[in-house]
């Protein structure tokens, strides 16, 4: 499976020297990010062949923006949610001949690369189908004492009803290998998707870790947060069926 | 008294109809015929106002009205749940759709490009 030519390759040609990994497939859900796409995308395509995002019907040019930027965009005819984005990008990703692992990344620029990279080859070293990104096993990453209360509520109930032992919940940086790709249908189309990943995933019985990740709380990320208030339609929408 | 305790077991199983069941042809079947009985009860009860009151003193409620309200308000509450799970399922529905067409068109731009690659014109 690895190393085979991949069946399109964003038609750029960046980075002579280095090698970049071609079975890896980067999944992006965009809605409206059109200022920080770009970099994003440059940031990872130094590093791997394939980044995908998933345009949820952006009405401010981001999907045309990513797509001048190297990424293959898949578009959504209007806008679903970040849930069904991501279904929608694993769904594409897992089609690709060559796919071995699958990278969820979230388009605000929240993630470091070298984190995705690194979860890629603990994946690949461990032979672990899932890596699951934690802002909370160092202490890196510093969220407000509020919103590390919310957060920790949420692993608590994931945990509660995944039956995995995670230390971070609604963390969008995650490896997945493709044969775990393949249990993932999510039916949440909005938020509450991050704990319902978790659960399809632990289904699976595969082996997973956990990374020790850093999220940059940048004042651009921190404005388009997830409200506290939400934290309770994700409660309600994983409770009704 | 007892007709207290009717209700809030009407309500509490309305609320475990609203997380748990699925919709099925079963459910659908009683909802039809409890529509059919309520409206057959609407009959008997305009004709002959005089069975409500007694059937709400029987269950413990002082006037006809009263009961009506109380069961008006139970019925309207199932109707809301009824109503929200239909949503949800047709949103489900609907993403489905969206995807199903957001991912056909990927592929056929994705066999375009991979024909143009192997003979340029």
């Amino acid at each position: 499976m690895a190393g085979m030519p991949s069946a399109h390759s964003s038609g750029d040609s960046r980075a002579p020297g280095t090698e970049r990994d071609g079975g890896t497939w980067v999944v992006i859900p965009l809605f409206n990010e059109s200022s920080v796409i770009a970099g994003v995308i440059e940031g990872l395509l130094e590093v791997v062949e394939h980044v995908v995002c998933v345009d949820d019907g952006s009405t401010d040019g981001s999907a045309e923006i990513a797509e001048a930027a190297g990424a293959r965009v898949v578009r959504h005819p209007y806008n679903l949610g970040q849930g069904a984005a991501l279904q929608t990008g694993i769904g594409y990703a897992r089609e690709q001949p060559g796919a071995e692992f699958i990278v969820t990344f979230d388009a605000d620029g929240q993630h470091r690369v070298v984190d995705a990279l690194a979860m890629v080859a603990l994946a690949r070293e461990e032979d672990a189908a899932i890596v699951f990104g934690s802002r909370f096993l160092d202490d890196r990453t510093r969220p407000g004492l509020l919103k590390k209360a919310v957060l920790k509520t949420a692993v608590w109930v994931t945990n509660l009803t995944t039956g995995l032992t995670l230390t971070d919940a609604h963390n969008g940086l995650r490896v997945i290998r493709i044969d775990a790709a393949r249990a993932v249908n999510l039916k949440q189309d909005r938020m509450a998707h991050a704990t319902e990943i978790v659960l399809q995933l632990g289904r699976t019985g595969l082996p997973y870790r956990e990374f020790p990740v850093e999220v940059l709380y940048t004042e651009y990320s921190r404005a388009k947060g997830q409200s506290l208030l939400n934290s309770i339609n994700i409660l309600v929408d994983l409770v009704i069926n | 008294m007892w007709f207290q305790i009717l209700l809030v077991l009407v309500l509490v199983g309305t609320a475990v109809y609203l997380v748990r069941s699925t919709p099925n042809a079963k459910h659908l079947a009683i909802r039809r015929l409890v529509v059919f009985l309520g409206l057959a009860a609407g009959v008997v009860v305009v004709l002959a106002p005089g069975l409500l009151t007694r059937m709400a003193n029987a269950v413990g409620i002082g006037r006809g009205a009263d009961l009506l309200f109380y069961v008006a308000i139970v019925a309207g509450l199932v109707y809301v749940v009824n109503e929200y799970k239909r949503s949800v399922q047709l949103s489900r529905a609907n993403t489905q759709l969206a995807r199903e067409l957001a991912l056909a068109e990927a592929r056929l731009q994705d066999r375009i490009a991979e024909l143009e690659r192997k003979e340029p014109s």
